[in-house]
């Protein structure tokens, strides 16, 4: 558990460290996800040291959006005009994409491949 | 001896450490998860709704200033970054299948990206919102830092962008189960991608209650859009705005 969250640390630092010396556009994070990424695909001995500290991070992710969102309420109450338009994006969008995305996979997957479950 | 009137003299002393502002944001999400369970997980109870609530008002009614309490947060805030990086983890585990529906992947990942910046944006300039308002919207779905950076680039409000975002997430969340029955999209693979490309974290953490393939289709989605988002808004959005003539 410890050993795997020293890992998750050392990987956030690394892709902290990457994103600051080639100025990229993503949060230090996520380069550092996609760098552990490309460790489990290459060694995947790695596996057995983080999976269970990692699952057990990803089984509360909700719980870690909670100090933001509640900033985020705080602010909004301080907000402006337009929340019609606001509502109407948001909504619109979101369901747009959320359409748009899963449609598109289905369209692309060829169905059920003999010997194989599925994943209704 | 137990001292009645020390009691006020408790409360800030114990309000001064960050001891309080973790417990808030503990309980408040443990009374969430139990509330959740009560419903049946139904996603209409969204246990970062409910907790962010039950916080906020906690907060108002105790007249406990956001900065105090986030003194006490912000260990909890601090564990996202290693969550997201922890998100290789369940990715990797579905590298195989990754692998051989590469091109359904690339395809579904890029139409839902330009779908959340393009509509996101064409539907708040169609209902008379200002370009300002409208390019703080472009990057909603993406990821809180992705969001708020690229929104500064556009000439968007950051601080608007990012109360959008938690709003995105939460909403498609709350909304993707009964939009999947009605389309009748039942693969794990797909409502789980859709939901990290449209909602983010929170969505990503509803596919994770739902299912560990589910949640590794959203970390995937969530992931890949916010790069994408980055790298297209801003071209994206300044060319959608003049075509509408803003």
């Amino acid at each position: 558990m410890l050993l795997a969250f020293a890992v998750l640390l050392v990987f956030q630092c690394l892709g902290e460290g990457l994103v600051f010396l080639f100025g990229l556009p993503v949060p230090g994070p996520v380069a550092g996800m996609l760098l552990l990424l490309a460790a489990l695909v290459a060694f995947p001995r790695l596996h057995d040291t983080v999976e269970a500290g990692a699952n057990e991070l990803l089984r509360h992710l909700s719980l870690l959006f909670v100090p933001a969102g509640v900033g985020i309420i705080v602010a909004a109450a301080s907000g402006s005009g337009h929340w019609l338009a606001i509502c109407a994006a948001v909504v619109g969008s979101t369901l747009l994409t959320l359409a748009v995305t899963a449609l598109v996979l289905r369209a692309l997957t060829p169905a059920h491949r003999p010997g194989e479950g599925g994943d209704v | 001896m137990f001292k009645f009137e020390e009691l006020g003299h408790f409360w800030v002393y114990l309000s001064a450490s960050p001891l309080l502002g973790l417990t808030i944001t503990l309980c408040a999400y443990v009374f969430a998860q139990w509330v959740y369970a009560r419903c049946g997980f139904s996603p209409l109870a969204n246990p970062v709704a409910i907790a962010i609530a039950l916080v906020s008002l906690v907060l108002a009614a105790s007249g406990m200033s956001y900065q105090r309490y986030f003194a006490g947060a912000q260990f909890v805030h601090f564990l996202l970054g290693p969550a997201t990086v922890a998100l290789a983890v369940p990715l990797a585990r579905q590298m195989p299948r990754l692998r051989r529906s590469l091109f359904p992947l690339a395809c579904a990942l890029l139409s839902g990206c330009v779908t959340a910046i393009v509509s996101a944006v064409g539907i708040a300039v169609l209902m008379g919102a200002s370009p300002e308002l409208a390019r703080s919207l472009g990057p909603k779905s993406a990821t809180t830092p992705i969001a708020m950076a690229v929104s500064e680039h556009l000439g968007g409000v950051p601080a608007l962008t990012a109360v959008l975002v938690i709003g995105t997430g939460i909403f498609g969340a709350v909304t993707a189960r009964f939009l999947m029955n009605a389309l009748r999209i039942d693969s794990h693979a797909a409502r789980g991608l859709a939901l990290g490309v449209a909602s983010h974290g929170i969505g990503t953490a509803r596919a994770f209650q739902v299912s560990p393939e589910m949640g590794a289709y959203a970390g995937l989605g969530m992931g890949i859009n916010g790069v994408l988002t980055a790298l297209l808004a801003p071209w994206l959005v300044p060319l959608l705005l003049r075509w509408m003539g803003q």
